[in-house]
């Protein structure tokens, strides 16, 4: 077959170009970036420390013991020491992280996937379908998220759930704009219109053609919401509209901490050192990611 | 049609226009600026010939191609192919047409999605029309198509960019070709490639299209690519054909002063031969406002103040040639000096 000489003459692909060095090419850009990895291993401290730690100390975090009010820390028992009730700081914090994670990742995939649909309808249908839709994006992003969140919360009997659909519900947006940029440029690459010329179904060439070239960004996007989702929930804790106590979470145990910020300052310290960590972590994975997955670094 | 032609047509157009129209946007209504990228264009293509269709840039040839397609909806005309009447027809109506009909995109960097293998690209239309397909039978046919385009078989693993620019124009010809469909647009297959991949990339085009007997429109702004390729030759410009004819007639016997000009552009690989260039004066027109009459005229060296008077139609001047001018007393046939 005269065809099968050519195939030589086509030039080998160079080594450099394979996926799997591309994808490690990602992996080093990630790794030079010291911050992100210090997000990282931050956040998985603390999401193994959440996970197994309440099963490992010796303190429930709702068991009340007046006799040892107001321990600072590392003085007895209680490491992080106990609360106005005398209950142990440490594992209230563990059972608080619990909260918080659970909200910020719930809240992320929530977001993600509705902003995500959102954004592909809008940006592979484009014209009028995609102008109302964005149009709407951006009237919901008008709203100041503060004061949605908390007529909403003053509305709804606050619960895990509830919660973390409130903020999903004020989070969604940016992953939609994301999404509807990046699909409509890829929309118009000659693959979605070959794509089309094979009569494939809209939803084929949205989910399976399209959006699989658009991930990088959207992980950026959704590491960014659990961040911000995070910060919402102390929000709303702290403000009372949140997780009830006797539960803690991070920012509702700050609330109670107010009162005894001389007397106790610990009690405000841990929690607001925790909600920096976290927040600081995923902002700096987020940032990593940016970089490490920016298609234009991807010669 | 005012070409005789024997040999049954696999695919009609009449009087196919494709405006565009520009502008338009939710706040700003009403004056409206509309492109003309194709207006009136009328060919068929018999089965089993290639016809080539040639033009500058902006002259229309892609937006012909994607309409006698169906990715754009024409403004006006007729598209038949093999029997339907494709204009008019929903997606949901073309999608058991689709596999018949087939694309070969210019540029192989952007035809081949960067995130699916090899194999998963070619199979694809067969999951799509035939999903019953098991795994190992569609795992062969592409092993298949992969010979036939030249590559090998175990590239249906890999990704598109581990691939060089002809490699991936293989590819995507084998895509065009899995579900062996009748016709093909060709939409300046070779035209991003270097020379030397062009010439291979043509010779496999040639002998899949000898091999599965298939009907091509095959569009280039290259005359000499187009030359060896194709059976008959449409000339555009601007939206219109000026010239359509067998392509020894057309290269022996150019009736169309652009078609002269064309030719005179095309560089001759022997510097001892020299002749004189027709050099056209300015640029292609803008298609929003073309110029009334012939739309060649404002370039042409041969216009009379007639030309612009009215739009010259493509009148038959020789057995299967036809040609858009009112002047009929040129001599274009190309003088060649040493």
């Amino acid at each position: 077959m005269p065809v099968d000489r050519i195939d030589e003459l086509g030039g080998r692909p160079e080594p450099e170009q394979t996926l799997h060095v591309n994808r490690n090419r990602a992996l080093r850009r990630f790794l030079r970036h010291r911050l992100a990895i210090l997000g990282t291993v931050t956040i998985a401290v603390l999401v193994i420390a959440c996970a197994i730690g309440p099963y490992i100390t010796p303190f429930d975090h709702l068991f009340i013991d007046i006799r040892s009010r107001f321990q600072p820390p590392v003085s007895g028992a209680h490491v992080f020491g106990t609360d106005e009730m005398g209950r142990d700081l440490l594992s209230r914090l563990m059972m608080a992280g619990r909260v918080s994670l659970t909200i910020g990742f719930a809240a992320m995939m929530l977001s993600t996937i509705f902003g995500t649909l959102v954004g592909a309808v809008a940006g592979y249908y484009g014209r009028k379908t995609g102008a109302v839709l964005m149009r709407f994006v951006d009237a919901v992003l008008c709203f100041p998220n503060i004061f949605l969140l908390l007529t909403l919360a003053a509305f709804i009997q606050p619960s895990l759930m509830t919660i973390t659909i409130i903020i999903a519900a004020t989070s969604w947006m940016e992953v939609a704009r994301v999404v509807e940029g990046q699909l409509r440029s890829l929309r118009e690459r000659d693959f979605a219109v070959a794509a089309e010329m094979i009569g494939a179904p809209n939803s084929h060439i949205m989910f399976k053609e399209l959006l699989p070239n658009a991930v990088a960004p959207i992980v950026v996007a959704a590491t960014l919401t659990v961040a911000r989702a995070i910060l919402m929930e102390s929000y709303i804790s702290f403000l009372g509209y949140g997780i009830q106590p006797p539960e803690p979470s991070w920012g509702n145990m700050l609330n109670n901490a107010q009162q005894y910020l001389n007397s106790a300052p610990w009690l405000a310290i841990f929690p607001g050192l925790m909600i920096t960590l976290a927040v600081t972590s995923f902002n700096f994975l987020g940032d990593g990611l940016r970089d490490a997955l920016d298609p234009r670094l991807e010669v | 049609m005012t070409v005789v032609q024997t040999g049954t047509p696999l695919l009609t157009a009449e009087g196919v226009s494709k405006w565009f129209f520009l502008g338009n946007t939710l706040f700003r209504r009403g004056r409206q600026d509309v492109v003309r990228a194709v207006d009136g264009v009328s060919f068929d293509i018999r089965r089993g010939e290639v016809l080539g269709l040639v033009g500058e840039s902006g002259s229309g040839k892609s937006t012909v191609g994607r309409t006698i397609l169906r990715l754009n909806e024409p403004t006006a005309g007729s598209i038949r192919f093999d029997g339907h009447e494709l204009a008019g027809l929903t997606r949901r109506q073309l999608r058991p047409l689709r596999p018949r009909m087939q694309l070969i995109f210019q540029d192989p960097f952007s035809s081949l999605n960067p995130r699916m293998t090899v194999g998963r690209i070619i199979d694809t239309p067969i999951t799509i029309h035939a999903p019953e397909t098991s795994r190992a039978a569609r795992r062969e046919r592409v092993a298949e198509l992969l010979h036939l385009v030249g590559l090998s078989p175990r590239y249906a693993e890999r990704y598109p960019h581990e691939f060089s620019g002809g490699q991936r124009q293989r590819i995507g010809i084998a895509r065009a070709l899995v579900m062996n469909p009748d016709f093909l647009v060709a939409d300046e297959p070779v035209s991003a490639l270097d020379v030397s991949i062009q010439a291979q990339v043509v010779n496999l085009l040639l002998e899949i299209r000898e091999k599965l007997g298939l009907t091509m429109l095959f569009i280039s702004h290259d005359l000499a690519v187009v030359g060896c390729v194709s059976d008959r030759i449409a000339v555009m410009y601007l939206g219109r054909i000026v010239e359509l004819a067998p392509t020894r007639s057309l290269f022996l016997d150019p009736r169309h002063p652009y078609t002269e000009a064309l030719f005179s552009a095309e560089p001759i690989p022997n510097p001892a031969i020299r002749r004189d260039r027709i050099l056209l004066k300015g640029e292609i027109p803008s298609p929003v406002n073309p110029p009334s009459g012939c739309v060649f005229r404002t370039r042409c060296p041969y216009a009379l103040p007639d030309c612009a008077k009215v739009v010259p139609p493509l009148t038959e001047v020789a057995p299967g040639h036809a040609k858009a001018c009112i002047r009929d007393d040129l001599d274009l046939r190309p003088s060649q000096h040493a």
